[in-house]
């Protein structure tokens, strides 16, 4: 084996988003050296761009809020498939994480008493997400950056994992490279976690940055571990739809939830048509009642543009293929008409949504004080990932964690908006926690020199191709732009067998394409290599949601299949489980979920 | 649909030079689409940092025709196109290639300033009451997405390459943020005069004209800043009446 540089660390973690760095926080806590490896710069992952605010029942808005509350909220958005533990732990300690934020020096907006603010989200039933203007995420990676960068964590920035390293059956480290140089760095580690982030690279129009390419998924894939829910692919209801080259960029649900409605080309509020029966009782019938909700009545129930997003995605395509859309295929999100109900409405605009002002005003040359936005679905989050342990996120195999998007369960078919930045600080926690206790507890695994060697191989054929001339070798980008435009139209928000089979012989033309994709240059950070590398994550992370897609014969939550559009009460208790076969190609299995302690299913009933 | 030429400066430590490209542009375009679409069509290779393509990581900073930018938020109708667009990476910090700069030295100077460290919670359940009008400031300055494009603005680093003496207006604003901070406690005016050097800032203001988060760097953070200074170690009497102002406030 080469003399490839080696660091030795307690704890790694793959990832500086949210759940990476409070993963890495708490692990250096219990004592461990900790190494932090990220493919971006520290501060710049996907987690800076969240907006709207985190979930957490402070009831400092309601006082009607306790944890029961959210967790039921969440439970009845994943459609009752969610790990029950999982959003046990998540409803009961958000509050405490985010109150931690705020003594590790974030600053949330406030109430008029001068407490954390909460703000109404889609699915939650009282004002529930901290936040700060429309800029939650930057706080909160910022502070958790600021914090972290004073503990004696290594940061290994712009370093990108391509292998987790084995031995027998134990993740005992991971192998990578760095950007810059292109030079490989063997991570030796007792335990690793897991914090990678989301797959929506993997499609054409996405809200997506460009480091969430399901490496996490593919990685803990490839090394034997079990992923879950991968068919439960999040589209937000309200992306930008034009012009082009922002199409896809998020607009956040906090419009909604300041008073923004949703309306088609005739200027109707389509939302109130299809309300589902188990939002009903908690769901206005009527505009009036709709508006004093976003005002704070809490005598008022939410108005339906404030459903969950699975659903709203799904009316707005309706919108839009039955002819109603808005002239660049969208359909209509208005603020601007608050200011027929208060008097400084433009203002007041500008003041709660500061970036969403700015990014219409900048890229899209509408000012949304004035003028409705154009908005359609956009590929958001996943909720499927590497399958781990409600209580210490460790995966099915020892030594390996996951935390955040990457990780499976507390999210069941659909997120609520906010559960996503709650669930980083609350398993980023649990993940650093527990992954610290099992490197205490075990010695350092033996480093396979023949799987290093093997990884760097795969990791430098590409230069071999000799792209320029031409003898059937491509660059990288045509591929991964041929496989974002076949998963957005073949395995996006409505499903089909006949679709889904489409796609899944594409990903076997595509693999074979990615066989033979060549690039120029040399290792010196080198985007061309970095792309050609990124496709195995991608078409491993394709393949996984569209076999399951394809195994999940009902609708349910983000899944929704043309062919089988009602729920299933027997598939309602099984997940669909993705494991790599003996021979390397992809097993889809069902497992049954846990099952829901008594006292549980209690609190469900009492907040139906 | 048009086309549009991008001089596009390619190169390392070592050196480079300018390189032309066309790029066919439609509505709505900004930079960054424009460099992705040569890097997929023809560079592969070309090495530019960019993640959130939303104006909110700050990743894409780089000069277009010689003005400190974000790629992603500069739109092309905003610039000239009947003449190459020119493109080069900061000039405050080392190349490493084509348009991604070294910016470890930011890294390296945030790790030296003192962190947060806030009073004793006010609330039995460990928080604290802070009213909204109290952070406003303090909100302003945490909307930095650490871009840069301020420090590479900045003629004492850029010009004068004082990176040992200054920490530029990015942590000067961060160290405001800090200090304005209603819970913290920390007194970091001490080091802010010595190695952090705030008085090498003479206040031309051309950071705060490039920030792409319009915080007021110069007369909201750093002048305050300078006055604190300026109270604590020249003015004992001044110090005083501050001190006695700031806890009637409280
Ligand atoms: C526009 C937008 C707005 C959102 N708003 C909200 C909101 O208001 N509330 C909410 O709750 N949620 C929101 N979300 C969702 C939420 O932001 C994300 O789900 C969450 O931030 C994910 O955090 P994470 O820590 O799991 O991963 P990320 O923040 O995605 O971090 C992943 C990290 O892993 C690194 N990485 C990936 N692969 C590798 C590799 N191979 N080697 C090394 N490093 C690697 C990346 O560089 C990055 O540092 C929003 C999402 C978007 C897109
Ligand atoms: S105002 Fe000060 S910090 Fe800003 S650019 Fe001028 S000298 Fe630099
Ligand atoms: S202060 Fe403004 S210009 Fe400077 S780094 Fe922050 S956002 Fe960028
Ligand atoms: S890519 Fe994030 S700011 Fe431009």
């Amino acid at each position: 084996m080469p003399d490839y540089e080696t660091v030795e660390h307690d704890v790694l973690i793959i990832g500086s988003g949210g759940a990476g760095l409070r993963a890495a926080i708490e692990a250096s806590a219990a004592g461990v050296s900790v190494g932090m490896v990220s493919k971006c710069l520290l501060g710049k992952a996907h987690t800076v761009m969240a907006e709207g605010g985190i979930a957490a029942a402070l009831a400092n808005v309601d006082d009607r809020d306790n944890w029961k509350v959210h967790f039921a909220d969440t439970m009845r958005g994943g459609q009752y498939v969610n790990n029950w533990r999982m959003a046990e732990l998540h409803a009961k300690e958000a509050p405490d994480r985010v109150r931690e934020l705020e003594a590790w020096g974030a600053v949330f907006d406030r109430t008029p008493d001068g407490r954390i603010l909460q703000r109404n989200f889609g699915g939650h039933k009282y004002p529930r997400l901290a936040h700060v203007g429309d800029r939650t995420g930057l706080e909160l990676i910022r502070t958790l950056q600021d914090r972290g960068v004073h503990r004696g964590i290594d940061v290994h920035m712009e370093v990108c994992v391509i292998e987790l390293l084995q031995d027998g059956g134990r993740v005992i480290g991971a192998f990578g490279y760095d950007r810059e140089r292109g030079k490989f760095r063997i991570f030796h580690a007792k335990a690793v976690v897991l914090a990678t982030g989301g797959v929506g690279k993997a499609y054409k129009i996405t809200s997506n940055s460009w480091d969430c390419t399901g490496d996490g998924h593919a990685l803990a894939y490839h090394a034997g571990a079990a992923l879950i829910d991968m068919e439960y692919l999040q589209f937000h209801p309200t992306g930008m739809v034009w012009p082009p080259s922002v199409c896809g960029m998020l607009v956040t649900e906090g419009v909604r939830g300041e008073g923004g409605i949703l309306t088609n080309k005739d200027g109707k509020r389509f939302m109130f048509d299809h309300i589902p029966d188990n939002y009903k009782a908690q769901t206005a019938d009527n505009e009036e009642e709709g508006w004093r909700y976003t005002q704070g009545d809490k005598k008022a129930r939410r108005p339906p543009d404030l459903l969950t997003r699975d659903h709203i995605a799904r009316c707005i395509v309706r919108e839009i293929k039955e002819g109603r859309g808005s002239p660049h295929g969208g359909v209509f999100l208005d603020i601007s008409w608050i200011k027929q109900r208060i008097s400084n409405a433009e203002e007041h605009i500008r003041r709660k949504l500061p970036s969403m002002y700015h990014q219409f005003k900048q890229l899209g040359d509408v000012d949304i004080t004035r003028e409705a936005m154009e908005v359609g679905p956009t590929t958001h989050y996943i909720m499927g990932g590497v399958k781990v342990d409600a209580d210490t996120e460790m995966s099915t195999m020892p030594g390996l964690f996951a935390a955040g998007e990457c990780a499976a369960g507390i999210n069941g078919a659909n997120r609520l908006g906010g559960n996503s930045l709650s669930d980083i600080i609350v398993f980023g926690k649990r993940a650093g926690e527990f992954a610290a206790k099992f490197a205490k507890g075990n010695k350092a695994g033996q480093i396979n020199a023949a799987q290093v060697e093997e990884a760097a191989q795969r990791a430098l054929e590409p230069f071999s191709r000799n792209v320029t001339a031409g003898a059937g070798f491509e660059g990288p980008y045509q591929v991964q732009f041929d496989l974002q435009e076949m998963m957005q139209n073949l395995v996006g928000i409505v499903r089909r067998e006949d679709e889904i089979l489409r796609a899944l012989d594409g990903l076997q033309r595509l693999n074979a394409r990615a066989q033979r994709v060549g690039v120029t240059g040399h290792r010196q950070f080198n985007p061309g290599w970095h792309t050609a590398l990124d496709l195995r994550s991608l078409l491993t992370v394709s393949e996984a949601i569209a076999r399951a897609a394809l195994e999940r014969k009902e609708s349910r939550g983000a899944q929704f299949r043309d062919d089988f559009p009602n729920k299933d009460t027997a598939l309602g208790r099984e997940s669909v489980v993705i494991r790599k076969g003996a021979n390397g190609s992809m097993q889809v299995n069902r497992e049954p979920l846990p099952e829901m302690p008594e006292h549980l299913k209690q609190v469900i009933d009492e907040m139906k | 649909m048009s086309t549009a030429t991008f001089r596009i400066w390619r190169g390392d430590a070592q050196g480079g030079e300018f390189r032309e490209y066309p790029a066919e542009v439609s509505e709505g375009m900004v930079v960054l689409d424009a460099l992705l679409q040569i890097q997929a069509r023809h560079a592969n290779d070309l090495a530019c940092r960019w993640n959130c393509k939303a104006g909110k990581c700050g990743s894409c900073s780089a000069e277009v025709n010689g003005i400190p930018r974000l790629m992603c938020m500069t739109r092309l109708s905003q610039i000239p196109l009947d003449q190459p667009v020119t493109i080069e990476p900061l000039k405050a910090f080392p190349v490493v290639r084509d348009l991604a700069t070294d910016l470890s030295w930011n890294y390296r100077v945030k790790k030296k300033i003192k962190p947060f460290k806030p009073r004793p919670p006010d609330a039995a359940d460990g928080t604290w009451r802070m009213a909204q009008e109290d952070v406003d400031r303090v909100q302003e300055f945490r909307k930095c997405i650490e871009c840069f494009l301020c420090q590479d603005v900045c003629h004492v680093l850029r010009e004068h390459h004082q990176h040992e003496k200054f920490i530029g207006p990015r942590f000067l604003v961060y160290t405001a943020a800090l200090e304005m901070h209603p819970l913290d406690t920390e007194d970091r005016l001490p080091e802010l005069k010595q190695a952090h050097g705030v008085g090498l800032c003479n206040i031309t203001k051309c950071c705060t004209k490039v920030c792409p988060e319009d915080i007021t760097i110069t007369d909201n953070a750093i002048i305050p800043l300078k006055e604190r200074v300026v109270d604590e170690f020249y003015d004992p009497l001044g110090w005083l009446a501050k001190q006695a102002r700031n806890a009637l406030k409280r």
